[in-house]
This record gives C-alpha cells, sequence and structure tokens, in this order.
C-alpha cells in the first residue's frame, strides 16, 4: 500500500471507530474512500470540485463538535483556499487535520499547477499548527492516528517518495539517526532521509530526521551541534525551517546551508518525479556536492 | 432579552457617539433583532440554535443586540476597536460571548454555516443554523460553491438572510434570488425592517435550505412601536 492509498486506509478506518471523526474531501481520491462513504453519508462529505468549501466545511464540522479531515491535493487544499485555511481553522480557533496529497513532485508531469512547493511556508505562518512529512505508509498510519486523537490544527504532508525505514511519531522530538561527535549536523526532514544517508555514507556526519517538523525541537538540534556546521535538507521550499534553526542556535554562533526546492526560479518543467528533485539538487549526488562545497567554504571566524 | 428594541438606538449610541444614528439606519439592525427576540432558540447548550453574522463588517447592531441580551457588558460598548476592547470592528468568537463565528472577511459565513449544518446532522442535534450575509458580500464566488452543495445534501436546518442594502456592483434586477432558486432553495422577499415579515419568513421551515432577502433600501420607518417578545404572538 503506498502512502496515499495507505491514508485513506486510515482515514476510513478512523470514521469508522470514532463517531466524531468527519471526512471531506473535493473528488480527489475519491477512487479510494467510496466504501465508507457508503456507510457513513453523513460524516463523509464529497463536496465537489469546490476547494474554498472543503476548507470551511471541515471547519464548520469543527465548530459542530466533530474532528474532521480534510482532503485534496496540497495545492488546492493550502495554496488555493489559504484564507479558508487561516480564518476557517486557525482564527476560529478550531482544530481538524488536512492532508494533503502531491507536495512537490508527485505530480512532476503535471507540471506547476499541480505541485506545491510552497505548502509547508504559508501553513508555517499560522501560529500553533503542527506540520508533519510521514514518509513511509507505517509512518502515515501513525501521525494520522495521532493528529485525530489530539484536539489542535495539524497537515499532514503525504506524497509517493518514501524512505526505507519507518520511524516512531513524537511530534517535537527529533530523531537521531546516525550520532558522529565533533561531525558537522545534517537535518534530514521527511522524504529527504535517504539521499542525505547516501549522500553522506562516506563523510562524518550527525544526521537528524525529523517526521514532524513544526513544532520542532530546538534542544534536540542543540544537543548534536558539536561544530558550528547545519545543514537543513527539506523536500519543499527552500529555508522553510531555516528561521526554526537560528532560534535554536541563536545563542551558538553556527554556518547554515539549507537546501530544498529552489525558491528564485520556477523550473518549468514535466518528467519524472526524481528528475524534479535532481534538478533541485535534492538527490545524493546534488546533496552531496552542495554538502562538500558548503564545508569546504571555511570554517566560522569572528568577523573583524 | 433583558432589553426592548427601543433600548437599542442608545446602546448604539454608546458605540457611534451619535443619538442622531439611529438604531433603523443601521441596516442589519432589525433582522439581527428579530432573529434573537422572536425566532432563534438561543443559549450555551449544544443544541441552541446557531446564528452565524457573516457580514462582520458594521457589528455596531449585533453588539448592541448582544448587550441587550445581557451576553456583552454595556460598559464594553463605549471603547470598542481599542487595543484593550473584546469588540473589534470585526467580531471575533473567541473573545466575545455569544459569537458563533470571527468574521470580517467576505464570504466565509455561509461555507462555515454549511460544515455547522452537516456537522450537527450528522451528531443528530436538530438545530436551526442562520446565517446573515450582505448583498454585494454574494459576489464572492465561495457563496456559490455552498448554496450549491446545501442544496444538494438538502439541508433544511439552514437559512440564509440576504441583507440587501443594493450596495453590489454590476447586478441586475432579480439576481440574489434567482442564484438561490436555481439550486433549488426555497425563498422569500421581505421588508427588512418590518418585523412581522421578517419574523414569519425567518421563522419559517420549508424542508429544504432557505433563503430570506430582507429589502433595507426602502425608506427608513421610525422606530416601531414596542414588539412582542412571545414567539406566538409573531405567527
Amino acid at each position: 500500500m503506498n502512502p496515499r492509498q495507505q491514508f485513506a486506509a486510515t482515514a476510513s478506518a478512523l470514521v469508522r471507530e470514532d463517531p466524531s471523526v468527519a471526512l471531506v474531501y473535493a473528488e480527489i481520491s475519491g477512487q479510494f474512500l467510496g466504501e465508507v462513504e457508503r456507510d457513513h453519508p453523513d460524516r463523509v462529505v464529497n463536496v465537489g470540485i469546490r476547494e474554498q468549501l472543503l476548507v470551511n466545511v471541515g471547519a464548520g464540522m469543527a465548530l459542530a463538535g466533530l474532528r474532521p479531515i480534510v482532503h485534496t491535493f496540497s495545492s488546492f487544499l493550502v495554496e488555493r483556499a489559504f484564507e479558508q485555511v487561516k480564518l476557517g481553522f486557525g482564527h476560529q480557533g478550531v482544530g481538524g487535520v488536512l492532508v494533503g496529497v502531491g507536495g512537490s513532485f508527485d505530480v512532476a508531469a503535471g507540471g506547476r499547477t499541480h505541485q506545491a512547493p510552497g505548502d509547508m511556508a504559508l501553513l508555517d505562518t499560522l501560529p500553533g499548527i503542527s506540520l508533519h512529512a510521514p514518509s513511509t505508509s507505517a509512518e502515515v498510519d501513525a501521525a494520522l492516528r495521532a493528529a485525530i486523537a489530539s484536539d489542535g490544527l495539524d497537515y499532514l504532508r503525504v506524497v509517493a517518495q518514501t524512505n526505507e525505514v519507518s520511524y516512531p511519531h513524537r511530534p517535537g522530538r527529533f530523531h537521531v539517526v546516525r550520532r558522529v561527535p565533533g561531525a558537522p549536523v545534517v537535518l534530514a526532514v521527511g522524504p529527504a532521509l535517504d539521499a542525505v544517508l547516501a549522500a553522506t555514507a562516506d563523510r562524518p556526519a550527525t544526521v537528524l530526521y525529523a517526521n514532524t517538523i513544526r513544532p520542532f525541537d530546538p534542544a534536540g538540534l542543540r544537543a548534536v551541534v558539536d561544530v558550528p556546521e547545519v545543514v537543513l535538507v527539506e523536500p519543499w521550499t527552500a529555508g522553510t525551517s531555516a528561521h526554526a534553526v537560528a532560534e535554536a542556535l541563536r545563542e551558538v554562533p553556527h554556518r547554515l546551508l539549507a537546501l530544498g526546492v529552489d525558491r528564485r526560479h520556477e523550473l518549468r518543467r514535466y518528467g519524472r518525479p526524481e528528475e524534479h528533485v535532481a534538478a533541485h539538487g535534492l538527490d545524493a549526488a546534488g546533496l552531496r556536492a552542495s554538502i562538500a562545497g558548503f564545508l569546504a567554504a571555511g570554517s566560522l571566524r569572528a568577523i573583524s | 432579552m433583558t432589553s426592548t428594541y427601543e433600548e437599542l438606538p442608545r446602546l448604539m449610541s454608546l458605540m457611534t457617539g451619535d443619538e442622531k444614528h439611529s438604531a433603523a439606519a443601521t441596516s442589519t439592525l432589525d433582522v439581527i433583532w428579530v432573529l434573537h427576540d422572536r425566532v432563534l432558540s438561543l443559549g450555551p447548550g449544544e443544541d441552541r440554535d446557531r446564528f452565524l453574522l457573516s457580514k462582520g463588517h458594521g457589528p455596531m447592531a449585533y453588539y448592541a443586540v448582544l448587550a441587550a441580551r445581557g451576553l456583552v457588558p454595556e460598559e464594553w460598548l463605549t471603547d470598542w476597536g481599542s487595543f484593550e476592547s473584546p469588540l473589534g470592528l470585526h467580531p471575533d468568537r473567541n473573545l466575545v460571548p455569544g459569537v458563533e463565528i470571527s468574521s470580517g472577511s467576505l464570504g466565509h459565513g455561509l461555507p462555515l454555516a454549511v460544515g455547522t449544518a452537516l456537522g450537527l446532522r450528522a451528531r443528530g442535534v436538530d438545530s436551526r443554523v442562520v446565517v446573515l450575509v450582505g448583498d454585494a458580500e454574494l459576489d464572492e464566488g465561495s457563496n456559490a460553491e455552498a448554496l450549491a452543495l446545501a442544496a444538494a445534501r438538502g439541508l433544511d436546518a439552514l437559512t440564509v438572510v440576504v441583507v440587501d442594502n443594493r450596495s453590489a456592483s454590476f447586478t441586475t434586477p432579480g439576481r440574489i434570488v434567482a442564484r438561490f432558486v436555481a439550486e433549488g432553495w426555497a425563498y422569500a422577499v421581505v421588508d427588512g425592517h418590518d418585523h412581522d415579515a421578517l419574523a414569519s419568513a425567518l421563522s419559517a421551515r420549508p424542508g429544504r435550505p432557505n433563503v430570506v432577502v430582507a429589502d433595507v433600501s426602502g425608506p427608513v420607518r421610525p422606530v416601531a412601536p414596542a414588539p412582542s417578545t412571545h414567539p406566538e404572538d409573531a405567527r
């Protein structure tokens, strides 16, 4: 089962298990949701091609006391309907679980209209939101169940690209995948982990993994920063979490290399997801070159 | 209700500082008053009727009615909009007792009302959901999305009241009603200052989603005689 099918399976199970859970979607993924919709027509609602409505119907259900899952492609869920997310959930002060699919690269051949590398940066402007990037089907299942069990506003970014190994869902605490004392730190977020591990296999580096990036884990990062070099790798807009790194290390002189989807140019290419990953320098070869260049560029010195 | 309609001008003057800014001159006052005084069953319980003010700008009438209901202390009215006040130029449900939605940006209330009505129905709560929108606000495309789904899902608990003060640009005669009727809504058009007509139209539950257009474009009437507070007398 791929991550998107896992989302549909877990969401359907949650609707069946818990009468306070609702599922709202906008045609997308309907091929996976027909059965639960037939069984629970009051709590599973397809709104049609109406994304502004999608988000506010979910928010309205939350106002009525339900815990809604709100789902479509990330581009339409977050970018098209952002004000509905900001006001319907954030400003009303109600919770919900937004689940976007597609991410930055899944629909590479579809072009810019179906790619949402800016979703995390946009949502990061909302106070208190939790941002999850589960990167295996098992992580999708765990993250969705945990998000439903909480009462805040959660976003799950479900994409086709996966890592080899699943890590537990524990918001606010990064996973230490490899610890090399005295070495630079690479923080790999979501499905960037496997490429990071491949890119650093032949050099000393401590590797952290985050499948939840908000809340951030400032203490976990500080605990492994032995030398003043940090590399952040996010498979969405480059530098989205740079401010969180800066805040975590505000008392620690450091250099930061923030890698991700190029924010200066629109790629304007079709093709396959792995070609887009490579074009943004996020495959193992690209990461290896960027990290080597960053570390070779010199160490931190006092400005005088 | 702890106050009467005649007291609303004084409550509103606490915000406007202008007694001559009469109650009836505010387009939404009569609709909000009649809903609260004669139509809706309100209170703190989960089974209360919901009133959603989507047209969040110009909330003086709403605040005055909340003060008349005893939910907002009168002293809040005098410094509304200030840094220390819970009463803003657009209401915030997290700050003001009795307010169901935070509004201000147009075109959100009706979609939220559709979600609320769906959610209440899923929970087996048979409360009414009444949302007040402005005629110009209906130009926000989000409303078109919402009124289509409301009809398709047969949301008979949902009523939209359109306060029509002819403020929309690029309009055509009859378009407000036509938009709803095209999707299968029931409708009524009434004088937006006529309390009995408003109470009758807003109390109706025709078995499908219902729109009441409250026309406030006509001549402003003097403050009406004290209406009865007994719902039975309104019918």
